[in-house]
């Protein structure tokens, strides 16, 4: 493979239930299911709510802030022109305890992240995807 | 929930075959898969005839990629000239042990008396053509709409090392564990390994090779990591009291562990247990032995901390402990109170993917394990699966 292979990353089919997570950046917001019936949080975004199997469900809007939960330093370059090391992290929401999931965390020196650490979402769009991202909180 | 009958002590292994471990192996995969059922037939002292029942992990499932599972249940039945009353293949199930545990079942309803169950692997070979061949970004074509890598691939997950470092990471974080400590999963094995003619590296490791080799994704290093082979492995189970007859010490199932009690998921589980607490609660719930009177485990070491999480969560030390439980590595030798992956594990004996755990826990429980028998082998547990994966079997020699 040539050294200038361009890296795309791999992209979510879109759905009828995750669309509004995979593209809520385009507004700017990051989009979490909520159960009306008891007031959960959750993800994935699904129709059923995982805690009390109501079917009032729908998005909303979250903070975007979070903290890591854990993380890791990939050093392995998997595919042509991916750039290593980068941080792979699951951020959890300041939303609720639990609310979880797996990102990246961007924008700093990876020897930097730490578990605990306070984050919050950035946006990186891709076609029509709006991935959320991660980088220290200020 | 309570229980009070528990049909898999009426399920009994009296046979066991394994191909060549090969690095590659010249062999195609229905060669090997042939030359390990056929041995483990001939093991149980049947014949093909006598196989009323076939299971296998993943089978034929096209998400895996071929190198991951070549062969499933219809293939190799069909290769054999089995007449069958009942087949069963799949990934969705409690990890790599779960043909045995379909088989197990299988033969406690009355729908059958003898099930070969197997598991061909040929990620080695495939692996000389593509390195990325088992990557998960290659398990779907253009956007991912998996059901769960589709939540971790555009985050440049590629491989389960990404999700399992995340694990360990937060073991280190929570409990102190160090690489030091985790360091004596693949010296332990490496050491066995040596005592294994099939095993694939049977060269000394020591601690400073370990902490030398080239990190992958923090924490986990490359020696880590198993080792692609070509292989496959099978066992035969039996009804136990036909079992009594055949030329085998019956190997009781003495208890299984399925349960799945966290999200089918690699990042809503709980990070340092996965689904392996659920298993082994199931499991000594089945039974009246408890982790003392276990000779041998036989853990799953896909990657280096599920050995550990395993040892945590099936009961062999507290919640946490893992790394000082190995510490130094004397516990889990060959001549320690709990010794593990006698045979190299996949770590250093090749990533036979599941079944190798049973097929060496036999080995032992037979005292046929050669140079690397164990002065005592009664009693064992294999155990496999990492993140949302997990089965166990807890195995006793009649």
């Amino acid at each position: 493979m040539s050294a200038e292979a361009k890296f795309a990353r791999k992209l979510p089919q879109l759905t009828a239930e995750n669309t509004p997570f995979w593209q809520g950046g385009r507004d700017g917001h990051l989009l979490i299911y909520k159960c009306r019936s008891c007031s959960d949080l959750f993800h994935p975004p699904q129709p059923v709510c995982p805690s009390c199997q109501g079917m009032d469900v729908s998005s909303e809007p979250v903070s975007g802030r979070g903290r890591v939960v854990s993380f890791t330093i990939n050093h392995q370059a998997w595919a042509p022109g991916l750039v290593v090391p980068f941080v792979i992290a699951i951020v959890e929401l300041v939303e609720q305890t639990g609310l979880r999931f797996l990102s990246n965390i961007v924008n700093c020196d990876p020897d930097d992240v730490l578990i605990g650490m306070e984050v919050v979402v950035v946006f990186e769009q891709i076609e029509d995807v709006w991935l959320p991202l991660f980088e220290a909180a200020q | 929930m309570n229980f009070d009958r528990f049909y898999e002590k009426d399920v009994a292994i009296t046979g066991i075959g394994q191909s060549e471990v090969g690095r590659p192996s010249q062999k195609t995969a229905s060669q090997l898969t042939a030359d390990a059922c056929l041995e483990a037939i001939r093991d149980a002292g049947l014949n093909p005839t006598d196989i009323d029942g076939i299971a296998c992990w993943p089978g034929d499932h096209n998400n895996a990629g071929d190198s991951f599972s070549p062969i499933g249940s219809h293939a190799a039945a069909t290769m054999l000239g089995l007449k069958v009353n009942w087949y069963g293949g799949g990934y969705e199930g409690p990890g790599p042990l779960a043909g045995i545990i379909n088989g197990a079942m299988a033969i406690a309803t009355g729908l059958c008396r003898h099930v070969l169950v197997f598991r061909t692997i040929t990620e080695s070979s495939a692996r000389l053509v593509s390195k990325s061949a088992s990557a998960l970004t290659n398990k779907t074509q253009g956007r991912d709409g998996s059901y769960m890598w589709r939540w971790y691939t555009p985050f440049n997950v590629y491989s389960a090392i990404n999700l399992i470092a995340i694990f360990a990471q937060r073991h280190f974080h929570e409990y102190g564990t160090t690489s030091e400590q985790l360091a004596q999963i693949a010296l332990t094995c490496r050491a066995n390994a040596a005592l294994n003619p099939k095993a694939v590296f049977r060269d000394p490791m020591t601690l400073g090779d370990y902490m030398s080799s080239r990190m992958i994704s923090t924490p986990l290093r490359m020696f880590d990591c198993d080792v692609h082979c070509d292989a496959s492995t099978a066992i035969v189970l039996s009804r136990s009291d036909i079992a009594r007859d055949q030329p085998n010490p019956p190997i009781r199932i003495e208890a299984i562990g399925s349960a799945l009690n966290v999200p089918y998921s690699w990042d809503q589980l709980p990070l340092t247990e996965m689904a392996t607490r659920g298993v082994g609660e199931m499991m000594w719930a089945r039974t009246d032995l408890t982790p003392e009177d276990v000779d041998t485990a036989q853990l799953y070491d896909g990657f280096s901390i599920l050995t550990l999480i395993w040892l945590e969560n099936l009961g062999f030390c507290e919640r946490g402990e893992g790394g000082r439980f190995i510490e130094g590595g004397a516990r889990i030798s060959r001549e320690g109170t709990l010794p593990i992956n006698t045979n190299g594990g996949q770590l250093s004996g090749g990533r036979t993917h599941g079944l190798g755990y049973v097929h060496e826990a036999c080995s032992q429980l037979w005292k046929r394990a050669g140079q690397r028998q164990l002065k005592k082998a009664d009693i064992a547990v294999a155990a496999a699966g990492g993140g949302p994966l997990g089965g166990s079997l807890l195995l006793v020699r009649d």
